[in-house]
């Protein structure tokens, strides 16, 4: 079973829907002890960085997926929940992570060249760094994928698996040890995506 | 390298699609959760969902239809008519809509966009423009295109704009339904310097009329149509072909 950490952040409609499609079964949760008895867990979120990590701390929730990554379970972020493994957002003010992944979360407009639009939305390409990832087993390098975020993960080199082209390689995905993260959204990239969740079901073994 | 997107819409109403639809191989074509499964499957890179229903009955039909179509089809959704309130806003995204499309309801309320917006983020607030020429400039209309507000349009892309919207729909009254292909002097005048993504609407009738446009006007980033797809005219398969043919970005 995995664990949809609900922490009042984002809609994990679609989430669900997609873990369904595959045949998986995915409960979407509040509850600590969900977290710690699912095989594999996904963290999602849509909106500002502060406001979501205050709301994984006061929930507890936080501390629950840390502990379980921390264990060895596997754990994937999603678009903010990738964000939200790191160590700091300067996203409006500074805040800090989950402290999962060493690196930090910068603006796209200060990377971008002119020209490029804010937020980078759309489909993009995957260009893999590390093409033995896990997450893409069933997917090929130059895959399209479907992003929406104005901030990026940045001083995370050796643990970038995938990143795409947008004036600039912006960081699309991230792996170290069980803990993954998308910034891209596999719920809304079509079959590619399904694949992407369905390589991460079989990351637990 | 980002993509050009192929936008379908769906005009639904008492849960059908009602612009006539005319497809080989599927059945039932009027059914919008197998039309938008049909896209899906053809490579479109998001869909419009358009609830043009009047009574109340007729929203519960559509969300529930929109439930069950963001169950199955696993490309972003937009969703739009008829929605001038945050509990619009929250019927919708509740059922699976990833951005929410405001054009009427944000002329009679300028702060929905801005409430929108900071509540669900930029990324979920579309604003859609019905552009018309009229007293020697280019006016925005209501209500399906049947009012003149007298706002200029310029002027109100720009305020919804700053007012947090993520991305413009412009839809030009002035060649919709003709098919002669989208309006790129519209859009150039009113969109070519907006720091959002810019969705072009009316008049595409053929294949070429998207290539046009994405040559013509190159920081365009999508291109919606509704009957062209509907009757066939245009496969979306062969479009994205046609695109990445002519060197223009596309996911195939």
């Amino acid at each position: 079973m995995i664990a949809v950490v609900d922490y009042g952040v984002g809609n994990l409609f679609s989430l669900k829907s997609s873990f369904d499609a595959i045949g998986v079964r995915a409960a979407v949760t509040s509850d600590p002890s969900v977290i710690v008895s699912a095989d594999a867990v996904v963290l999602p979120g849509v909106g500002a960085f502060g406001d979501a990590a205050e709301k994984l701390r006061a929930s507890g929730l936080g501390d629950a997926v840390k502990k379980e990554a921390s264990l060895g379970k596997p754990l994937l972020g999603i678009c903010l929940g990738m964000q939200l493994l790191f160590d700091r957002s300067f996203e409006y003010g500074e805040h800090d992570g989950l402290g999962l992944i060493p690196g930090e979360i910068r603006p796209i407009a200060h990377v971008i060249p002119a020209g490029y639009k804010i937020p980078h939305i759309g489909w993009n390409s995957l260009r893999f760094r590390q093409p033995d990832c896990p997450l893409f087993e069933f997917i090929k390098d130059g895959d399209f994928v479907y992003f929406v975020h104005s901030y990026y993960a940045t001083e995370c080199d050796e643990y970038v698996a995938a990143d795409a082209e947008y004036g600039v390689p912006l960081t699309a995905a991230v792996a170290k040890g069980n803990v993954f993260g998308c910034q891209f959204h596999p719920e809304k990239s079509g079959e590619t995506g399904l694949n992407i969740l369905r390589a991460f079901c079989r990351t637990g073994g | 390298m980002i993509t050009k997107r192929i936008i379908p819409c769906l005009d639904v109403k008492d849960g059908r699609v009602v612009k006539g639809v005319n497809f080989e191989g599927l059945n039932d074509v009027s059914s919008p959760v197998e039309l938008a499964e049909f896209y899906s499957r053809c490579g479109a890179d998001e869909l419009v969902f358009y609830d043009i229903t009047a009574s109340s009955d007729g929203r519960k039909l559509f969300t529930d239809i929109l439930c069950r179509t963001a169950s199955k089809v696993f490309i972003p959704l937009t969703v739009g008519g008829g929605i001038s309130s945050l509990e619009d806003f929250d019927r919708v995204l509740k059922c699976g809509a990833d951005k929410v499309s405001v054009n009427s309801g944000a002329i009679r309320n300028p702060s929905l966009i801005y409430e929108a917006a900071k509540r669900y983020g930029s990324q979920c607030v579309v604003i859609s423009a019905d552009v018309k020429r009229a007293g020697g400039g280019f006016r925005v209309f209501a209500n399906g295109g049947r009012v003149d507000t007298g706002l200029d349009a310029a002027e109100w892309i720009k305020r919804c704009v700053d007012s947090g919207a993520g991305e413009v729909v412009l839809n030009s009254i002035d060649t919709d339904g003709v098919k002669g292909g989208f309006d790129t002097q519209m859009l150039d005048a009113l969109c070519s310097s907006l720091p959002v993504p810019v969705i072009a609407s009316g008049g595409a009738g053929c294949a070429e009329d998207f290539i046009r446009l994405f040559k013509t006007l190159p920081w365009v980033d999508a291109g919606l149509a509704a009957s062209v797809f509907h009757f066939g005219e245009v496969s979306i398969k062969e479009l994205k072909r046609d695109m990445a043919a002519a060197g223009i970005p596309a996911r195939i």
